[in-house]
């Protein structure tokens, strides 16, 4: 058999032994990921279900909103602006003559609204005061009946301008005219693809990565590395570094469907793209590594990762909830989270282009959580059981 | 060099490898895992770290690795502080942990590499080493392989494999014979067995006490504590001259054993085949004991001391021969000669793989009955598909004359179960998991309550009643298992593995009530690793690739084997000939 060589030798042996060593991991962890099925689902799959959903099934617009519309009045003019109802995009009308029709309809969620065109509404005109235009709503759905009553007050407004017009009457003395920039379309398709990305990268950096390292622990297998002569920080960066290359190829594949596939615009740099993200994966690995280190059970590490960094990215990130709108307290929360700096960055490089001071504001903020989360991590996983 | 209860040799030994001193470590509350532990480990010997569950084994082995720190005490390998010089002692030492440490999604190659750079081997060397491990493990047409396709005995030797990629000074295995056949064991042995004649120190740590007595020096220990530690010869041979064996018992001979249990200056028995073994305590006089047994039919012999004899004896010897529990079961008619359990071609195929295969044997009532043989060969199948938890692709199985395909209920109302690891419910207490048992079961108050009661008095729970089972000691688990399982007063016992683990007079305790319930006509059908253990059954079956090879009583099996050059053999001796017979067989 072999000789013995103890004290291992110091200066450049030392330092190919450790390349080796570390290289050794890196190639264990990448077998392991090729092959194993359930992180190739979470890191290509899942994007893929996850990107799709949100391209085509969620969609936070409102069109083809089913109201009813009660037109009291059989004046041409009352006629006229009920055909403006049916012509809209957003509404899908049934009309009717007596709003008791559509009670039962809109109580049973049937539609979303009643708008009644009073038998006043001629005579309103006709007198040139302001017409007046019920807008009945469900307000136990705040959003949908916000949505209602001010479309519907877009579509008198904009009738009542055509008809001006057409009349040669007085213009009104103000107009608003709205102009969205940078999403002239407003479709929330444009910025949910973004925000898709932050949980993906969430998913495969924290999730993923806690599983694999409890997975070592539950397996037997971490314990018998340990009795070789790894150091353990070979240990750590053998086990981030095939993870950090897997967050990027799981966020290139979600660029690349989002852009070709869905139509989302892409205005910034791709290094700008790739820095961001790479700064993201930091705080990401870093809480996937402390995750596993307090629990090394690989169901208490998914329920942790997923309380501590999924949700967080979904809610507290401003990807679907507004941060401004939250409650002060919350808004403190969301500064400890790495996600709501990398969600306004991405949807700027999708949809804007690159603004650098903003791009690295948050890539400092993201790169201290980073550090606090890899330092209390290091902290605790030595090359020690228990 | 033998330190008697494990005082520390003063002398500095050359072949020193390992040094303990006082060690303590604790896990939270209760007991210490480890305490006062002190004693050394030499190189070219094999040390045996021998003990139950729960003694504190893998916990010492930590130890030595470095991976987890002492309480109190120290522990230097190589002359290296294990808290300082962590570092120093991983490059020159061989670490198999439980479960082997193997990565299943890695090939055989892949993973014998992945050690190889992780202990620095040198690329120039790694072809011969390589080859010359591949060769030792008999490995070397699996390379391919990923380790997770391999049989247990081959993961064994692949992990054995990868911890002497460099031949380590001190090589460190937790239990390497858990779940692995006797074949591939004795393979192993013999591997370790080369290993010590070039000098490295080997530490294999073993539940089974008769490895025990294979190794040079061995650490006994028990609920943290060190027992014994020196030759096992040295502690076998304190019970040398006062083990007997009763032969010629013609009639059932569970009662002779009850009997004698109970009798002055009898620390311990055991059914052993037809006969029936006795350890007597020190000045205790066997004729007297075995006075008025069966007189002129009976004759009692010396036997060879066993280390589990010598173990019992130092915890102060067995339980009595009587069983609380089966004075207040009511005797079932033994004249009914019909078979309790029933066989006939069960056959379990899943899709191409056949893992039982047209097995036949029937119980008779009041008899134990033995599935034996190595893990995946198909025992766990057989046995499931005759208490209803598995449907068999093909043939039939009855309990108490019912099918258990077309009158399940009524089948398993007739059976108790006891599976592996005892499957209690942890998080509930002792009277809740009799009561949810007893639920079960389909017993009503106020038989349910009358039930619960009276098992709780016989196996004493009172003082454990509202403790969650996953807190109670090993052998109040089994008994809290053991009256689960047989609440509903069964006519048939199916025991899977019911003494893994556990020390030996647990399993002496254990074996007391089987054997008592046997003798007011519950039949019993049991799986069991240990080799002592088949041989308390009437009648055994070993089980290997799917297959009944052998079937009779245990006599007539080692019967079967015995040459002139070998007119004695053991019952492990028996299962590896006749699996050795089978495979000669097979590839003929």
């Amino acid at each position: 058999m072999n000789k013995t060589n103890p004290s291992t030798a110091t200066g450049t042996v030392g330092a190919s032994q450790r390349l080796r060593r570390f290289a050794a991991l890196v190639r264990k962890e990448t077998f392991q990921i090729v092959r194993d099925p359930s992180s190739i689902l979470i890191a290509f799959v899942l994007p893929t279900i996850l990107l799709f959903l949100f391209g085509y099934g969620v969609s936070l617009d409102a069109t083809h909103t089913r109201i009813g519309l009660v037109v009291e009045s059989s004046t041409p003019l009352a006629q006229d602006l009920a055909a403006s109802f049916q012509a809209s995009p957003y509404f899908d009308v049934i009309q009717g003559r007596d709003r008791r029709q559509f009670e039962d309809d809109l109580i049973l969620g049937r539609i979303k609204g009643i708008v009644v065109v009073p038998s006043t509404f001629a005579a309103d005109i006709a007198a040139g005061t302001h017409p007046r235009i019920q807008v009945i709503v469900d307000g136990s759905d705040p959003n949908t009946a916000n949505f209602v009553q001010n479309y519907a007050q877009g579509v008198v407004a904009t009738w009542r301008g055509m008809n001006a017009t057409e009349a040669k009457a007085r213009p009104p003395a103000i107009t608003i005219g709205q102009r969205f920039w940078f999403n002239p379309e407003l479709a929330s398709r444009n910025f949910l693809v973004p925000g898709s990305i932050v949980i993906v990268m969430t998913l495969v950096g924290t999730l993923l990565t806690s599983l694999v390292i409890a997975r070592e622990w539950e397996r037997g297998t971490m314990e018998a590395i340990m009795a070789t002569p790894v150091t353990a920080a070979e240990l750590l960066l053998g086990k981030i570094l095939p993870y950090f290359v897997l967050g990027l190829a799981s966020m290139t594949l979600c660029v690349l469907l989002a852009v070709f596939l869905f139509g989302v615009p892409f205005r910034g740099s791709v290094l700008a793209l790739y820095l961001l993200s790479a700064t993201f994966l930091v705080p990401a690995l870093g809480q996937g590594l402390l995750i596993s280190a307090i629990t090394k059970n690989q169901f208490l590490a998914s329920q942790l990762a997923l309380i501590s960094a999924f949700l967080p990215a979904f809610i507290l990130s401003g990807f679907i909830f507004e941060i401004g709108s939250m409650p002060r307290v919350i808004q403190g929360l969301t500064l400890i989270v790495a996600s709501r700096y990398l969600i306004p960055s991405l949807q700027t490089v999708f949809l804007d282009g690159d603004i650098w001071p903003m791009f690295l504001r948050n890539i400092g903020a993201t790169l201290v959580i980073g550090a606090v989360f890899f330092l209390i991590a290091v902290r605790n996983t030595r090359k020690r059981i228990g | 060099m033998t330190c008697p209860n494990g005082s520390p040799g003063t002398r500095q030994d050359p072949d020193e490898l390992v040094r303990f001193l006082d060690v303590g470590k604790r896990f939270g509350k209760g007991r210490p895992a480890l305490e006062g532990i002190s004693g050394t480990i030499d190189g070219g010997e094999i040390t045996g770290l021998v003990g139950p569950d729960g003694a504190g084994k893998t916990t010492l082995i930590r130890l030595m690795t470095g991976l987890m720190l002492p309480d109190s005490g120290r522990i230097e390998v190589f002359g290296f502080d294990t808290r300082r010089d962590a570092a120093r002692i991983h490059p020159e030492i061989g670490y198999m942990p439980q479960r082997f440490g193997l990565y299943e999604d890695l090939s055989v190659q892949e993973n014998l590499d992945l050690y190889a750079d992780l202990r620095g081997l040198p690329p120039a060397e790694r072809p011969a080493v390589f080859q010359e491990l591949l060769a030792f493990t008999d490995l070397k047409r699996f390379t391919d392989r990923l380790a997770g396709r391999l049989s247990g005995g081959m993961k064994q030797k692949l992990g054995l494999a990868c911890a002497l990629i460099r031949k380590p000074r001190l090589l460190l295995l937790d239990e390497p014979g858990v779940g692995v056949d006797p074949i591939s064991r004795r393979d192993l042995w013999a591997m370790v067995k080369t290993l010590t004649a070039e000098g490295t120190g080997v530490l294999w740590s073993t539940a089974y006490l008769d490895e025990a007595e294979a190794c040079d020096r061995v650490f006994l220990l028990n609920e943290g504590k060190l027992l014994f530690s020196g030759q096992p010869a040295d502690l076998t041979g304190r019970v040398a001259d006062r083990v007997f064996k009763m032969t010629g018992i013609t009639g059932r001979r569970r009662p002779i054993l009850a009997e004698m249990l109970d009798r002055d200056g009898v620390v311990d028995g055991v059914l052993q085949g037809e006969a029936v073994r006795l350890v007597m305590a020190a000045n205790a006089s066997i004729e007297n004991a075995t006075r008025g047994i069966a007189e002129g039919k009976v004759s009692v012999v010396p036997a060879a001391p066993r280390f589990e004899d010598a173990f019992v004896d130092m915890l102060g010897g067995g339980p009595g021969g009587r069983s609380a529990l089966a004075e207040t079961t009511a005797r079932l008619d033994i004249s009914d000669q019909r078979p309790v359990i029933e066989a006939h071609g069960l056959t379990k195929r899943f899709g191409d793989f056949t893992a039982a295969d047209n097995i036949t044997f029937d119980i008779p009532r009041g008899q134990i009955f033995g599935l034996l043989g190595p893990n995946g060969a198909g025992k766990s199948t057989t046995f499931k598909m005759l208490c209803g938890l598995l449907k068999p692709t093909a043939g039939e199985g009855r309990v108490a004359g019912f099918d258990l395909r077309r009158d399940t209920a009524e089948a398993r109302n007739r059976l108790g179960y006891m599976a592996q690891k005892f499957s209690l419910y942890g998080d509930l207490s002792v009277d809740q998991n009799l009561d949810f048992f007893a639920g079960a079961y389909g017993l009503k108050n106020p038989l349910k309550r009358e039930r619960i009661a009276l098992l709780s008095d016989i196996f004493d729970f009172k003082t454990y009643r509202g403790m969650s089972a996953k807190d109670l000691p090993l052998g109040l688990k089994q008994r809290l298992a053991l009256a689960c399982a047989v609440i509903h007063g069964p006519d048939a016992l199916f025991l899977d593995e019911p003494t893994s683990g556990v020390d030996p007079i647990t399993r002496r305790e254990f074996w007391t009530h089987i054997n008592a319930l046997v003798e007011k006509g519950i039949t019993v059908l049991v799986t069991t690793h240990f080799m002592d253990e088949a041989e308390y059954c009437d009648r055994i079956s070993l089980i290997y690739r799917g297959r009944s090879i052998a079937l009779g009583s245990p006599d007539s099996l080692k019967a079967s084997i015995a040459t002139a050059a070998h007119p004695d053999p053991t019952m492990e001796d028996t299962f590896v000939a006749l699996i050795g017979k089978f495979d000669e067989k097979s590839a003929a």
